[in-house]
């Protein structure tokens, strides 16, 4: 009898092509995937005179840099032009295909990806961006690597890696209305700590993930990292399936069913087993927001800011003790690989339609796809009236480097992942929160529960 | 890169946990190439503090940083490792780290040494009492702040590759037959893994 595997050893055994005395395997990588931030990568190579072994395994997307408006001008800095343009020379010269400012195609990487049909169940997928565990929501193995490590994987199509323990988080009742998968993410982030997945590999099981549209999948493996695990996966399903069928990189005919026959062994055996577990109760998570500066530093919006005076407390300028329903915002993003994809602009719309924002904000769909398709539904005409402001696609203020910051001082609701001092701009003040939650704070110029304004309301 | 196994320096004390790579090294900096060097960019947007422990005449030339838990969590920014090795530092002693920080450390001859939280924080009392010459052992996995030692271990694997100074680059040549293998098999068993336009 052979022990019983976790989706881990499955996908680890069939990318593993040598596994050194000293317990550090080489994997293959099916997709590797290229941003503007590697250009150290490309120096690297460049220096050292080597070629990409894979330009077809190969993708490159102008997402961090890009300017969300004015697109023609190339960015609004020389520096951010120059990066851009630093990502179009690399591509050029390595032969590898580039979706830039002016491709339909263009997006933030880990919403493309998927979009594309290149991120598949079973595949490996590295990107040098900690939240491509993104992709593990297909049943990917994928991680995020730094920029020694992509220039290894532009150079050998392989990256070096020891295969970590595996955490199983499940997840179990059913989410309340209002309430979805960022919540769900927040919430066992904060319960269990910014870094209690550290050194492990989390897979998402249950059935409320079960459940989960690949979206909602989507959202949740990306915010892996916020509670230190470098991999997040869900056991692919039909709902998998589904979603890559027919896309464009997607295999078809003969080569589909061969796929889908290997992708139905891909999950965790009965038996197998975990080296941590821990089991949460969807019916108890209320909407969750932020109130520090690191992740795990979230609650539930209709509690109170906890703890005592703290340099977070102090950076936010709350009190502990004040309720977090009320605290005034000064502005709203929706936008980032975390919460940018259809049906997050689609909750947002349910929030917004027919009511106007009290502050500024803008709405930077995930891909210019995504984009296509809310204009298609009319969203973009829920938010414009709400007074928001409807740009292209890319990262922007998730990390601010197209220069879409918020200002110092300011407190911004936003369905971004990271609330670190000065993550969205020097001093900026970051609400994590979901979509719906955004666009609520957007109505009353405050930190609000969604909850009641989604009465009456078709909520997707 | 060239390795190193033991090492001589000053320590300085940053007792704060969760300090991430975006307060490590704010993405504004990212964008210049690494021969403009990284060193100035470090904690940039923390040290507009007056009075910022880093910036005390004692932490002149310090090569240790003591720090707090999950030192280095957030982003894979590599630059986060460029910024403290540009402005001299070899190693960076917490209770714990960020995983993809620990990573790209140890691929820029950076340790990353963990210890318990109250032996890190005897450190940072020691360091703020006025101890800072500090020795390294890579080899031996031991650490002495003035007259106190400790023990730590690092990842076998990470050890070797601080010591050698390696590169996984050249390593992976070796097995360049391997892997010309490996992908050819795959490409008949994972057919489907390959990406296709149109109909097969
Ligand atoms: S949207 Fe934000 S988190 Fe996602 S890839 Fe872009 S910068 Fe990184």
């Amino acid at each position: 009898m052979t022990a019983p595997l976790t989706l881990l050893d499955k996908l680890w055994s069939s990318h593993e092509i040598t596994r050194r005395d000293d317990g550090v395997s080489l994997l293959w990588v099916d997709r590797h995937l290229v941003h503007e931030g590697s250009h150290h990568a490309f120096a690297k190579l460049a220096d050292r005179g080597l070629r990409v072994a894979e330009p077809s395994l190969t993708l490159a997307v102008t997402d961090h840099y890009a300017p969300v408006r004015n697109r023609e001008t190339g960015g609004s800095t020389k520096q951010i032009r120059e990066m851009v343009d630093r990502l179009r020379r690399n591509a050029a010269a390595h032969d590898i295909t580039l979706l830039g400012l002016d491709d339909p195609r263009q997006g933030i990487v880990h919403v493309v990806g998927p979009e594309l049909g290149l991120t598949l169940p079973g595949l490996s997928i590295n990107c040098g961006d900690s939240h491509t565990s993104t992709h593990g929501a297909f049943g990917a193995l994928a991680f995020g690597i730094g920029a020694t490590e992509v220039a290894h994987v532009l150079a050998t199509q392989t990256i070096w890696q020891k295969k970590p323990p595996v955490m199983r988080l499940r997840f179990t009742g059913r989410l309340g209305p209002g309430v979805g998968a960022k919540d769900l993410a927040l919430n066992w982030i904060a319960r269990l700590g910014a870094d209690s997945a550290r050194g492990h590999a989390l897979e998402y099981a249950g059935p409320v993930v079960e459940a989960f549209s690949m979206e909602a999948r989507m959202t949740l493996c990306n915010l892996s990292i916020e509670g230190g695990a470098r991999f997040g996966m869900i056991a692919p399903d039909t709902a998998t399936s589904t979603y890559v069928e027919g896309r464009t990189f997607a295999p078809k005919g003969q080569a589909l069913e061969r796929a889908k026959a290997a992708w139905g062994e891909l999950n965790s055996d009965t038996d197998a087993e975990f080296s941590r577990e821990a089991s949460f109760d969807a019916a108890e998570i209320a909407p969750i927001v932020t109130w520090g500066t690191r992740p795990d530093q979230a609650a539930p919006v209709t509690s109170s800011v906890p703890g005592h005076a703290s340099d977070a407390l102090e950076y936010m300028d709350l009190r502990a003790g004040q309720p977090l329903d009320g605290i005034p915002v000064d502005q709203v993003f929706i936008g980032s690989c975390t919460n940018a994809r259809i049906e997050d602009l689609r909750a947002a719309a349910a929030v917004l339609s027919g009511r106007r924002s009290r502050v500024p904000g803008m709405i930077a769909p995930g891909s210019m796809a995504v984009k296509r398709q809310a204009e298609e539904e009319g969203l973009d005409q829920i938010f414009i009236s709400a007074g928001l402001e409807w740009v292209s696609a890319g990262c922007s203020m998730c990390v601010g480097m197209n220069g879409d910051q918020v200002g110092p001082g300011k407190r911004c609701a936003s369905t971004t992942n990271r609330n670190f001092r000065g993550r969205q701009g020097p001093g900026a003040r970051t609400h994590l929160m979901s979509p719906a939650m955004v666009a609520a704070a957007a109505v009353t110029g405050t930190i609000t529960d969604v909850r009641p304004m989604l009465a009456g309301r078709e909520v997707a | 890169m060239t390795g190193w196994t033991v090492h001589s320096g000053r320590a300085v004390s940053l007792p704060l946990d969760g300090v991430d790579t975006d307060q490590i090294i704010p993405a504004r900096f990212m964008s210049q190439p690494r021969s403009a060097g990284y060193g100035e960019f470090l904690l940039h947007d923390m040290r507009q503090d007056p009075g910022f422990p880093l910036d005390a005449p004692a932490a002149q030339g310090a090569s240790v940083l003591v720090s707090g838990r999950n030192f280095g969590s957030g982003s894979s920014r590599e630059a986060a490792v460029y910024a403290l090795v540009d402005a001299g530092f070899c190693a960076v002693i917490a209770p714990s780290f960020g995983d993809i920080f620990s990573a790209n450390a140890v691929n820029n001859g950076l340790a990353p040494i963990q210890l318990s939280k109250a032996e890190v924080d005897l450190l940072h009392s020691q360091i703020s009492a006025g101890t800072s010459s500090v020795d390294l052992d890579l080899e031996a996995g031991s650490l002495s702040l003035g007259r106190t030692s400790f023990e730590f271990s690092l990842d076998p694997v990470w050890t070797q590759k601080l010591i050698e100074g390696w590169d996984d680059i050249d390593l992976t040549h070796a097995w360049t037959a391997t892997i010309a293998e490996f992908r050819k098999a795959d490409r008949t068993a994972r057919d489907w893994a390959w990406p296709k336009c149109g109909p097969d």
